[in-house]
C-alpha cells in the first residue's frame, strides 16, 4: 500500500499527474491555483519533465495542444477567468480529438470577480464552453483524495475518447489539507496513438485539423463527434448516492458544497429525518438516470451549489416540471455555510409537515 | 539519363489552391527540398497557420498539424518540449503572426524554444479577402485601408525579424525573398541554415521571406515580383540579421 501524505488539493493534483505518467506542465499563474504552478516547476525536472511558465493562459492550452498532437500526456491548471481564455484552444482540441487534462480551480465571477471558492463555471464546463457543438468530460472530485483519483481517471478518459477532459475543482478544495496515497495506477487498456504526429517513419504522413470544407464533410464530422458523446454519456456518468433510497427531501451537490451537505443529512438522520445526498460525480456526462431513480420519492430536491443557479437546470431538466426542485444557490466567491443549509431544510420539513421516523 | 529536377519528396503530388503569382508554392517547395535535403522527412513536423497556408498539411509529405490563428508558436513549443527528437517548424503568415499571434511569437522567441518559423511575409491578409496586415506598407491600399495605410491611426509596418533579433534566445534570422531565382537559392540557403540549426539543437531560428500576393496587390504576378524589390525591400531590408554563432 502506498505512504499516506498530507497535501493540500492543488499539490495532491500536481503529484497525481506525475504518478498518471504526465511529463508536460504548461500554465500560467493565477490565484486560487498558484501551488499547481510552484509546485509542477520544481518536480518536473525531477521526473524528466517540462514546465514551461507560458506567456497566458491562451499560450498554455496551445502547448498542451502541441503535446498532446505529438502523442504526450499533458496538462493545464488555471481559474475561472484563465479558463474563459482557454475556450478557443478547447474548442480545437475538442475538433482536433486530442487528449488533454484541464483543472479549474474555480474563483468567484464573473469577471475579475474574486479569488473565494466558487461553482460558476459549471455552465461553461458543461456545455462545451468554447464555439461549436464539442463536449468536455467533466469531473468533480470533493475530497483531496478524490481529486487525485480523477486526475489519475482523467488522463485514462482522454486518452480512451480522445477528447479533453476538466476536473472542476473549487478553491476550497485546492486550499484544503487532508491525508491522500498517490500510486502510480496499473497501467490501462487504451487504444494505441497510431493518429499522433512523431514523423511518417514507415506510414503514410498524419495531419491534424479541424478545417474541414468539403460539401456535408463538416456535418459528417460533426455526427461522429456526436455519436462519441452519446457513447460517453452510456459509458461514464458517475455519481455517489448517501441515503437517497428513501429520502424524502433529497440534496443534490457537487465538489465542496457536498461535503456539507453530507454532514447535514448525517445530523438529520440521527433525528429521524429522511434526507439524503445525491452528488453527481461527472458533471458531463451528467448522471440523470441515477439522479431520476433517487429522485423518485422525495418530495423536495434541494440543490446547493456555490452559484446562483447552474446545476439546478441539470437537475431541472432530468426531473421534469413536476417536480419539486429548490435552490439555495450562493453566488460571488461565498462559502455555504451548514447553518444556511439547515434553515432552508427546516423550512421544506415545515413546509410539508415531515414527520420524523 | 540523369534527373536534374524533380518533385521532392516532401511534396505531395497535387495542385495546390493558391492563386497563380503567390509565393506560398515557391516557400513550399524550398522547405520540402530542404527537409529532403537533410535526410528529415521522417522526423519533421510542421505546423499550418490559419489564412492563406491553412491547407499546408494538404501539401507537406509528412506530418503537419493545423494551429488555431496565431498560436503556431506556443503549439510547436508544446511539441518539442513533449518530443525534443522531432523537428517542429511553423509556417506562418504576416497576420496570424505579427497580429493576433503576436505575444506567443515573442515569448516563443525569447525563451529559445528549438524550434523554426518560416514567416511569410506578403503585407496583406490573403484569405479573409485582402484586409491591412501589420506588414502592410504605408500608402498601400487595402480592403480596410481604402486611402492607403496611414503612419497615424494605423501605425507604420512592423519589422518582425529586426524585433526578433534582439532577444539572447534566438540564435538565426535571416529575411530574404523569392522575387527571382537568385533571391529563391539565397532563400534556400536560409531554410537550410534554420532547420540545420534546430537539428543541431542551437535554439531558435527565424527565416523571414517576402512573398508576393498579385491578387491583393491588384498586380500582375510579374509586376507583383518586381513590386517586392521596388518597394517592399526598402522597408524590409533583405539580409543576415543574426548570424548563427560560431560555437559548437
Amino acid at each position: 500500500m502506498a505512504e499516506k501524505h498530507l497535501m493540500c488539493g492543488n499539490e495532491a493534483l500536481s503529484e497525481a499527474a506525475v504518478a498518471a505518467g504526465c511529463r508536460c506542465y504548461f500554465g500560467y499563474p493565477i490565484t486560487p491555483q498558484n501551488e499547481v504552478t510552484a509546485y509542477m516547476s520544481r518536480r518536473m525536472p525531477e521526473v524528466g519533465g517540462q514546465f514551461v511558465q507560458s506567456e497566458s493562459e491562451l499560450a498554455a492550452i496551445n502547448m498542451v495542444f502541441g503535446a498532446a498532437v505529438v502523442g504526450a500526456r499533458a496538462i493545464t491548471t488555471s481559474s475561472s477567468p484563465g479558463i474563459s481564455l482557454m475556450q478557443e484552444g478547447i474548442s480545437y482540441i475538442a475538433a482536433n480529438e486530442l487528449p488533454a487534462v484541464i483543472v479549474n480551480v474555480m474563483r468567484g465571477g464573473p469577471g475579475l470577480g474574486n479569488i473565494g471558492p466558487s461553482q460558476a463555471d459549471y455552465f461553461q464546463a458543461t456545455r462545451g464552453g468554447g464555439h461549436g457543438d464539442y463536449r468536455t468530460i467533466v469531473l468533480t472530485p470533493a475530497s483531496v483524495q478524490e481529486i487525485v483519483d480523477h486526475v489519475i481517471l482523467a488522463f485514462d478518459l482522454a486518452d480512451r475518447y480522445r477528447n479533453p477532459v476538466l476536473i472542476l475543482i473549487d478553491g476550497v478544495l485546492g486550499q484544503m489539507v487532508e491525508p491522500v496515497e498517490i500510486a502510480p495506477p496499473p497501467a490501462a487498456d487504451l487504444p494505441a496513438k497510431d493518429w499522433a504526429l512523431t514523423g511518417c517513419k514507415g506510414r503514410p504522413p498524419n495531419k491534424s485539423r479541424s478545417l474541414i470544407l468539403g460539401e456535408n464533410e463538416l456535418l459528417e464530422m460533426n455526427r461522429r463527434l456526436q455519436e462519441k458523446y452519446r457513447a460517453i454519456e452510456a459509458a461514464e456518468a458517475r455519481h455517489e448516492a448517501v441515503d437517497a433510497a428513501d429520502a424524502e427531501i433529497l440534496l443534490v451537490a457537487y465538489g465542496s458544497p457536498a461535503r456539507t451537505c453530507r454532514s447535514v443529512v448525517r445530523k438529520y438522520r440521527e433525528r429521524g429525518y429522511r434526507i439524503g445526498l445525491f452528488r453527481p460525480v461527472t458533471a458531463w456526462p451528467f448522471p440523470s438516470a441515477a439522479l431520476a431513480e433517487c429522485a423518485k420519492g422525495a418530495s423536495a430536491v434541494l440543490v446547493v451549489e456555490m452559484s446562483a443557479g447552474q446545476l439546478v437546470e441539470d437537475v431541472r431538466l432530468t426531473l421534469g416540471p413536476a417536480a419539486n426542485v429548490l435552490l439555495l444557490g450562493k453566488p460571488g466567491g461565498e462559502v455555504i455555510q451548514a447553518g444556511e443549509l439547515e434553515a432552508e431544510i427546516d423550512r421544506i420539513i415545515g413546509l410539508h409537515k415531515m414527520k420524523r421516523r | 539519363m540523369t534527373t536534374v529536377f524533380k518533385r521532392p519528396e516532401s511534396l505531395k503530388d497535387t495542385e495546390t489552391h493558391y492563386c497563380s503569382g503567390c509565393g506560398h508554392g515557391i516557400v513550399h517547395r524550398l522547405i520540402a527540398e530542404v527537409v529532403d535535403e537533410l535526410g528529415i522527412r521522417e522526423r519533421v513536423v510542421g505546423i499550418a497557420p490559419v489564412g492563406c497556408a491553412v491547407l499546408a498539411y494538404e501539401y507537406f509529405n509528412f506530418d503537419v498539424s493545423e494551429a488555431a490563428h496565431g498560436r503556431a508558436p506556443a503549439v510547436a513549443t508544446g511539441m518539442k518540449r513533449a518530443r525534443p527528437d522531432l523537428i517542429v517548424f511553423a509556417y506562418q503568415g504576416d497576420g496570424d503572426l505579427a497580429a493576433i499571434g503576436m505575444a506567443e511569437i515573442i515569448h516563443a522567441a525569447n525563451r529559445g524554444e528549438h524550434i523554426t518559423v518560416f514567416f511569410v511575409n506578403n503585407a496583406v491578409y490573403g484569405m479573409t479577402g485582402g484586409q491591412m496586415a501589420p506588414t502592410t506598407m504605408l500608402g498601400q491600399k487595402t480592403e480596410t485601408t481604402p486611402r492607403g495605410r496611414n503612419a497615424l491611426g494605423e501605425g507604420a509596418p512592423i519589422r518582425v525579424a529586426e524585433l526578433l533579433a534582439q532577444f539572447d534566445g534566438v540564435k538565426f534570422v535571416e529575411r530574404c525573398t523569392v522575387s527571382k531565382p537568385r533571391n529563391v537559392l539565397k532563400a534556400r540557403a536560409a531554410v537550410k541554415t534554420a532547420l540545420s540549426l534546430q537539428i543541431e539543437g542551437k535554439g531558435f531560428g527565424f527565416v523571414e521571406i517576402l512573398s508576393p500576393c498579385p491578387t491583393y496587390w491588384g498586380l500582375q504576378p510579374r509586376v507583383a515580383m518586381r513590386m517586392i524589390e521596388e518597394r517592399m525591400e526598402e522597408i524590409f531590408p533583405l539580409g543576415r540579421i543574426k548570424e548563427p554563432a560560431a560555437e559548437g
